[in-house]
């Protein structure tokens, strides 16, 4: 007795209970299809954070001031300011890797115009800011170095900022806002960018010279920047090489010995992409792991079924011993049943799968990439599935007595 | 008993067969001892009242069962010491099954019901098909192919039943109480068949307890308290086919 002969005998068994066919079949469906479709969502997540980080500039560094420290307590970096103006201006002049620096110092302040008012990020920087992050300007424009000179009470806003402040739709070029008690004249309007791969908004924002800044909001010159300096490499691949000239500068600058730490932090956010896509991937891993365990459960489900089903059949059973029947044709002849439903289940799994998963990226404005190793693995899992739930009612079935399983009432 | 000359060799022999089920602290000796001898060309009624052994009896020969001391052997072969593959395989090769409640599989067509032994002996389908028609025409259902068990009167399913039972063409053919589900003109139609196939040269035993069923067979063994009480021969009644 070949597959050929037990296979018609457990489709037409299943074909008998349609519905509760289905029903069985029904958690295998919802196991493949969930792991199909997560592994698909945690992938586009990941295409997702690659495309973000690569619009932000794989070739930006972060240059943090030193960290305070109290009784043994750190503050983390930035807390204690050790980067001066004379440091802003060698990695300037004194690192060949680098092609733009420019500080950012943050606050968050509310903007108001006659009728509306938005709290927003302040940010007081130098025109090398908009070069760094290679940002461009949707109306009117950035303001120069005369600016930063002067100290001009302008400012920059971003687009979420002048749809709050103006509403949307209107161009507010030329128009006033005040933060504190101070009026700023707008001068430009930012082009639109979207998410920071941390999820905040980087059009929720605005730009002031950092001179300007210093003045009206920190009240005075000073000779540390209260802030970060924002680092241009050269090109991607020279971010590291950017890395330690910043290192090396600072540190002379610094006076610092061989063996004291820096009291700074340079970062690379080509670093922080990389820890961003693991992170994405452990989540893609988890989705999965949850998947799969709604597969097992699946599996339980056949198991069950199949249980009852071998209850419901005892005197077939033992007819089919009767005439000839040997133990292993009845274990095949259940275990195919087994095999059957979860392979039918993981079949109209990977296509269920395989449509939410493409809603879903669509959804989202994510390309869908379907995963043929993915699809293949979990139909294959189902089959297992199938074979390894299966197995003990299949063996239940072929042990039975041929003379109690006629009798069986 | 008295060796019929015209009988072949021996099919059945079997000797101190006993079968003992435990049920708790008490043992139940179904089977005490049982000799027999049954040649082939024989056709035998084991009778006997409800709890008498010769049901267990049956199951043991029909190798369904085990006997838990003795020995026996079929068409020459030992049987107590095969394992249950081979019992399989020997139900399905040598032996013909025929049960009191027919045991079809309900919702299959007669002639897949017909067909099953052949699907465990790994006969192809063409020919599955073409010995199960050739079965059922024997039995007189050849223009009941496709009807199922429950499309069918209970003459009619015990045919298909018999069918089932010598379409893998067995060398003997045991039955349960074959008359014990049907009225008394279709049992005598059931007998009728049953001595249409003695007289083709099939071994036929039966179990029944109607003494009016015994008289067609030509031997007649009475079972009591799993010991074989009486063994005759006797000139069996012609069984009238009603037309």
């Amino acid at each position: 007795m070949r597959l050929g002969t037990v296979l018609p005998i457990a489709l037409t068994a299943l074909l008998r209970n349609k519905t509760r066919s289905f029903l069985t079949t029904l958690g295998v469906i919802i196991g493949v299809a969930s792991v199909i479709s997560m592994v698909a969502v945690g992938e586009g997540a990941k295409a997702r954070v690659a495309s973000v980080f690569a619009a932000m500039g794989t070739n930006v560094l972060i240059v943090l001031s030193g960290a305070t420290s109290m009784g043994g307590v750190s503050g983390g970096f930035g807390s204690l300011p050790t980067l001066t103006w004379e440091d802003l201006r060698a990695i300037r002049t004194q690192a060949p890797a680098v092609r733009a620096a420019a500080p950012a110092l943050n606050t968050r302040a509310t903007v108001m115009s006659a009728d509306q008012n938005w709290t927003t990020t302040v940010s007081g920087t130098t025109p090398d800011f908009f070069d760094v992050r290679a940002w461009h300007i949707a109306k009117g424009s950035f303001f120069g170095d005369s600016e930063v000179e002067s100290a001009s009470k302008i400012i920059v806003l971003g687009q979420t900022v002048s749809d709050k402040v103006f509403g949307p739709g209107v161009d507010p070029v030329g128009r006033a806002v005040r933060i504190k008690a101070v009026s700023f004249l707008v001068v430009g309007v930012m082009q639109r960018k979207g998410q920071s791969p941390m999820g905040t908004d980087y059009d929720d924002v605005t730009y002031i010279p950092v001179t300007t800044f210093q003045n009206q909001i920190q009240g005075g010159l000073q000779k540390y920047i209260a802030g970060i300096i924002i680092v241009s490499a050269i090109s991607g691949d020279e971010t590291a090489r950017a890395q330690s000239e910043i290192s090396a500068i600072l540190r002379d600058r610094h006076h610092l010995g061989p063996t004291e730490e820096d009291d700074f932090n340079v970062r690379n956010l080509t670093e922080i992409a990389a820890a961003q896509q693991q992170g994405t991937q452990a989540l893609t891993a988890l989705l999965a792991a949850i998947a799969v365990v709604s597969l097992v459960v699946g599996g339980i489900g056949i198991m069950n079924i199949m249980l009852v089903s071998v209850t419901e059949r005892t005197r077939e059973i033992g007819v089919r011993m009767a005439v000839g029947a040997k133990p292993w044709h009845i274990l095949a002849q259940f275990l195919a049943e087994a095999v059957t439903l979860s392979m039918i289940g993981g079949l109209i799994g990977v296509a269920l799968g395989s449509v939410l998963a493409r809603v879903v990226a669509s959804r989202l404005g994510w390309t869908y990439t379907p995963r043929v190793d993915m699809i293949v693995m979990s139909f294959a899992f189902s089959a297992a599935v199938g074979v390894g739930f299966g197995l003990y009612p299949a063996r239940k079935a072929s042990r039975l007595d041929p003379i109690e399983a006629l009798r069986y009432e | 008993m008295t060796a019929d000359p015209s009988l072949g060799p021996p099919l059945v022999a079997a000797s101190d067969l006993t079968k003992v089920y435990v049920l708790g602290d008490t043992e139940l000796r179904a089977l005490d001892g049982v000799s027999l001898t049954v040649r082939e060309g024989d056709f035998v009624a084991i009778m006997g009242s409800s709890g008498s052994g010769k049901s267990t009896l049956m199951n043991v020969l029909g190798c369904l069962d085990r006997p838990t001391s003795g020995s026996y052997s079929l068409a020459g072969q030992e049987v107590s010491s095969l394992g249950r593959g081979q019992l399989a395989e020997l139900r399905n090769r040598t032996i013909g099954f025929v049960f009191q409640s027919f045991n079809l599989l309900a919702r299959t067509s007669a002639v897949e019901n017909v067909e099953l032994p052949l699907v465990y002996a790994g006969l192809g389908r063409s020919e599955r098909r073409e010995r199960a028609r050739a079965a059922l025409a024997r039995v007189g259902l050849g223009d009941r192919l496709d009807h199922r068990p429950s499309q069918l009167s209970g003459g009619q399913q015990q045919r298909v039943a018999i069918a089932r039972a010598i379409v893998n063409e067995p060398k003997i053919m045991f039955a349960d109480e074959p008359t014990g589900n049907l009225d008394t003109r279709t049992s005598v139609a059931i007998m009728a068949l049953f001595q249409d196939l003695w007289r083709a040269g099939l071994t036929i035993i039966f179990v029944t307890h109607e003494p009016d069923v015994a008289r067609y067979a030509s031997r007649i063994l009475v079972v009591r308290d799993g010991k074989i009480v009486s063994d005759t021969r006797q000139e069996p009644a012609v069984a009238e086919q009603a037309a």
